[in-house]
């Protein structure tokens, strides 16, 4: 084992915070090798003879299509599932896990693509867990977790209450709490898989320091995202896997097209040709719109606006300034609402879910794995989960098990959903695979309205560059369409309009060729008019790396 | 109210959406209902007579004279004190979504009170033990309690156990049989304990190594064992030697008074003159309390019953620690069970447990899953339960019949969460399969 000093920031590091006193703390680094591994579930090869070197203080990342394999690789790496054939090395010495107990005695930690958290447990109760000091007959001594929790928060920037609750914390939070999870343990190496779909921009950004703080104190890091600008910004190498097979590695100076077309295996466009939107007449508005908290804050103040036929208005904002609110309240979902919502002249407010569903509104909510699947089901019954009554699908009362079954073959075709079969549970599909189904449920059935959150949230390239196409397809068909997203990206490649919410009001409605640095002045709190006058006198840089 | 929220808030803002989750308006409505009826009951038609509870047995140290209450004037200040209590309740729910505690429970004592006295006050003899309802309700209440607490330890770390019923029959039968069989009461106590720790491996067995519902694992061990029972109560039990049933003659656990605490009154004779049992029940309800809150094993059990795979994440065996935890609830359950044949009566008679495992269930649930708070609903249950046989004897203004129903009506309210936001363990019911 090689012995290296961990410092607070190097050199050589790139963290931009300046070196504050000297922290020295030895800490052991470690070299990773897979060798051949092979991870079978039933027919489907997931991982197929992968090998993949993680050397010490690196930041090595992994590029792949949803259901590519990523995720299982790091399970099995982190113990949870047995592979097939191969092995793991540490160190050059072969090791075998029986279960995540032994990976975490290897100096190997993990966060999960959904969060390993119980959501009733204070931080601390979820940090101890597993690895508790206890006094006598084993009376938990939360103490010591609670002040190595502040200490690691300290030196990471964290702030970490000890004693929150976890379901009471933002995610941006509740990823640090894996992360200091991870750190207890003495991880030398941290598998992140997909921390950023769940994130804003700043809390990435943040979450980026982080990174380089750990890899200039030793710890390598497995960092999986589809984000390609992300993983050029941070890696210091670049794997990529395509249908559960190595297809090659690649410099992080490699072009962003590049890594594309290496994670598809064909060329991918990454910018979206869209013809100029053919707004029609104004059949969905929006008047007045106040939605109310119990404790009568408002979390949505008096927001008005349109949306016409043909065109995509997309809704930008930091999460949590009144997004889900409004959708919510669009769906029937809110309970204090005031205000009108019409569509095609029929008032939606006051009407229950089932109503405003079936007077043609289609809606992809902004939490998938909750709202939006039963995982339990298979992916032919999920893709009709809300069209089964319809005369197609039914027999009577029954359900025509054979037009479902044509339905989710065309289906899990065109939205080229990866899976063994459409009879495969919905939640053993990889994360970006369950948002595509329920994409290809709302998007397939005649709409008046198309709504969706976050509609690409861990979806690749690849497949964004279709969903994209599809939903400015259901534009030109002449469905209003109005997407809420925090990704910037997404909004300025889909937008013929784009409106700002700021902590519940309506900061302006501005079209969707605007700069980014409009929207985010915007998104920060000054209505359209401040935000462009601010413009016009303080020059601003133009255009971020990209 | 034209607070706006601030970006950093998202926080708040899903605290916010939980809270609309949760506000419930159940609480406020019962409520006042059920004050509208203490007023027209309690209040206005209330009898003119008086109440006298006496508070002393003759046997006590100390004797304290008995409370005698006008049965009108008492009404009405009971009638007050619900529309009072009712009426904050409201104001609660509409301000931060909840009854508090305190007024739950102070309403749920007011409104008992008040019913007492307004029966008491309208019978004939006009006067009722308090002691003898409380310590008659504990041979409801301990193997109530044993129940429940069989019941936390499973569903705690995520398995539903409906087979309480047939884990408190399977012990009373082996007391009496081994019981009886060697003479020795302690012998019968143990034997107990091994036939609910065997139910509790059937059920383990079935539901965490072959996933077989759950539920149904549980109705069916509770059929198995009433059947088995009954057989064997038919063939062996039944069998007379010298004219006597020689394998349903159990001994009798003794009783055990602590000196001194057992000379308080009304608590000394109902929680101090017990039987071994009744004791290891207070020991469990605290032991069993502090284990799950305070120490290493607890907060295990706690997260495999709310998160399986986070718990699987950090290294801890979720099948292993279910399957123990359903062993050791199972053989508290037994023992629960030995009560009704070592303490209650001294013979077992074919299902004698009579749906008590059920109660325990709803114990549980009122309980919110909560040793303590299973034990003082067993508390509760027990002493409706045991009001009923009292006021037989004496002539009241309401059917015996009737009264018979309370436990049962207490039950249906607290499984629809009367109680407020009373959550199952996350895990509860759900099998945990490995990928
Ligand atoms: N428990 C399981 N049972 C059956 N099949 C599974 C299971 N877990 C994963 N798979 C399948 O294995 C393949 C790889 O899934 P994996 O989750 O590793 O993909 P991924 O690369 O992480 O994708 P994403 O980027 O969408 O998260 C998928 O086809 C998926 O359907
Ligand atoms: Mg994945």
């Amino acid at each position: 084992m090689e012995w290296r000093e961990r410092r607070r920031c190097g050199a050589s590091c790139l963290c931009p915070l300046p070196v504050s006193g000297i922290n020295f703390r030895l800490v052991e680094t470690l070299k990773l090798e897979l060798k051949g591994i092979t991870k079978s579930f039933g027919s489907l090869v997931a991982n197929d003879h992968i090998d993949l070197v993680v050397e010490p203080g690196e930041i090595h990342s992994l590029l792949g299509e949803n259901g590519a394999g990523k995720s299982t690789l790091m399970n099995v790496l982190y113990g949870l599932y047995e592979p097939t054939s191969g092995e793991i090395l540490v160190d050059g010495k072969p090791v075998r896990f029986a279960g995540p107990g032994d990976a975490m005695a290897a100096g190997i930690g993990m966060v999960h693509q959904h969060f390993m958290l119980v959501p009733v447990f204070t931080v601390a109760e979820n940090v101890a867990l597993g690895r508790e000091s206890t006094g006598f007959a084993g009376i938990l001594d939360l103490e010591q977790t609670r002040t190595k929790i502040r200490e690691i928060s300290a030196e990471y920037g964290f702030n970490v209450d000890p004693d929150a609750v976890v379901e009471d914390l933002p995610v941006g939070v509740q990823q640090r709490v894996e992360i200091i999870k991870a750190l207890v343990r003495d991880a030398h190496v941290l598998i992140l898989d997909e921390p950023t779909a769940v994130l804003t921009p700043q809390e990435t950004d943040e979450l980026m320091n982080i990174m380089r703080q750990l890899k200039a104190g030793g710890t390598s890091i497995v960092f999986i995202s589809h984000k390609l600008r992300e993983v050029k910004a941070i890696s210091d190498r670049i794997t990529v896997i395509r249908r559960g097979k190595v297809v090659g590695s690649a410099e992080p100076s490699a072009s962003t097209t590049d890594l594309a077309s290496m994670m598809v295996g064909r060329s991918v466009s990454l910018s979206l040709d869209k013809a100029p939107a053919q707004p029609g007449a104004e059949i969905f508005r929006v008047r007045n719109l106040t939605v109310m908290s119990d404790v009568g804050t408002r979390l949505l103040d008096d927001v008005s606006f349109s949306v016409a036929t043909g065109e995509i208005l997309a809704v930008a904002g930091v999460q949590g300034n009144g997004q889900t609110e409004l959708t919510e309240a669009v769906l029937g979902l809110h309970k204090h609402v005031r205000g009108s919502v019409t569509l095609d002249g029929h008032e939606l407010v006051g009407r229950s879910v089932r109503q405003v569903l079936d007077a043609g509104v289609g809606f992809v909510p902004e939490d998938r794995t909750a709202d939006g699947l039963v995982g339990s089901f298979s992916i032919a019954e999920n893709l009709v989960l809300d069209l089964y009554g319809k005369k197609e699908f039914s027999r009577g009362s029954m359900m025509n098990r054979s037009a479902i079954a044509e339905h989710a073959a065309r289906k899990v075709e065109e939205f080229d959903v990866r899976t063994p079969s459409a009879r495969a549970a919905a939640d053993t599909l990889s994360g970006g695979n369950q948002q595509k189904v329920v994409l290809a449920r709302e998007l397939s059935r005649p709409l008046k309205l198309f709504i969706a959150s976050q509609p690409t949230r861990g979806v690749d390239v690849g497949s964004i560059e279709f969903l994209h196409k599809r939903i400015v397809a259901e534009r030109d068909k002449g469905t209003p369409v109005i997407i809420v997203s925090t990704e910037l990206d997404e909004v300025l490649e889909l937008a013929d309009r784009i409106a700002v919410l700021y902590a519940g009001r309506l900061m302006g409605i501005v079209p969707g060729k605007s700069s980014r640095d409009l929207l985010g002045l915007m998104m920060a709190g000054l209505t359209a008019e401040e935000a462009t006058v601010q413009l016009s006198t303080i020059p601003t840089s133009e255009g971020e790396p990209s | 109210m034209s607070t706006v929220i601030s970006t950093k808030s998202s926080a708040d803002n899903t605290a916010l959406r939980d809270q609309l989750a949760v506000r419930s308006w159940k609480v406020p409505i019962v409520f006042a209902a059920l004050a509208v009826f203490a007023v027209v009951v309690f209040a206005v038609f209330g009898p003119e007579g008086h109440a006298t509870f006496r508070l002393s047995q003759e046997q006590d140290a100390w004797q304290l004279p008995d409370l005698v209450l006008p049965a009108k004037a008492s009404g009405i200040v009971a009638a007050l004190a619900c529309v009072v209590l009712a009426l904050m309740s409201y104001l609660q729910t509409k301000a931060v979504g909840r009854t508090a505690r305190w007024v739950s429970s102070s309403f749920t004592v007011v409104f008992v009170a008040g019913f007492l006295i307004w029966i008491i006050g309208g019978t004939k003899t006009q006067n009722i033990t308090l002691v003898g309802l409380f310590t008659g309700a504990m041979l409801i209440v301990t193997p109530l309690v044993f129940g429940s607490l069989s019941g936390v330890l499973c569903e705690r770390s995520g398995v539903v156990n409906i087979a309480i019923e047939g884990q408190l029959l399977a012990g009373a039968f082996t007391a009496a049989l081994v019981g009886s069989i060697t003479g020795n009461a302690f012998a019968g106590l143990f034997a107990a304990a091994v036939a609910g720790l065997l139910v509790g491996f059937l059920l383990a067995a079935f539901s965490i190594k072959y996933l077989v519902n759950q539920i149904i694992v549980g109705v069916v061990l509770n059929v198995l064992v009433a059947g088995l029972t009954g057989f064997l109560f038919e063939k062996i039990m039944k069998i007379k030697v010298a004219g006597a049933t020689i394998y349903n003659q159990p001994p009798h656990l003794p009783d055990l008074p602590i000196p001194v605490l057992s000379e308080i009154p009304i608590i000394g004779p109902t929680f101090f003159r017990q039987s071994v049992l009744g004791y290891l029940m207070l020991v469990l309800v605290a032991g069993i309390w502090f284990a799950l809150f305070r120490t290493r094993w607890g907060l295990r059990i706690r997260a495999v019953g709310e998160h399986p795979q986070a718990a699987d994440t950090m290294g801890i065996n979720v099948n292993r620690t279910r399957f123990l935890n359903v062993l050791a609830g199972g053989a508290v359950a037994g023992v629960g069970g030995a009560y009704f044949t070592l303490v209650a009566v001294s013979s077992f008679s074919k299902d004698m447990t009579g749906g008590l495992g059920f109660i325990a269930l709803a114990a549980l649930i009122f309980g919110r899953w909560n040793p303590i708070g299973a034990f003082l609903a067993a508390l509760l249950f027990g002493v409706a339960g045991n009001l009923k046989s009292i006021l037989q004897l004496a002539v009241t203004p309401v059917d015996g019949q009737f009264l018979a129903m309370l436990p049962y009506a207490l039950t249906i309210l607290a499984v629809a969460g009367l109680v407020g936001k009373s959550r199952a363990p996350a895990a509860s019911g759900i099998p945990y399969v490995k990928g």
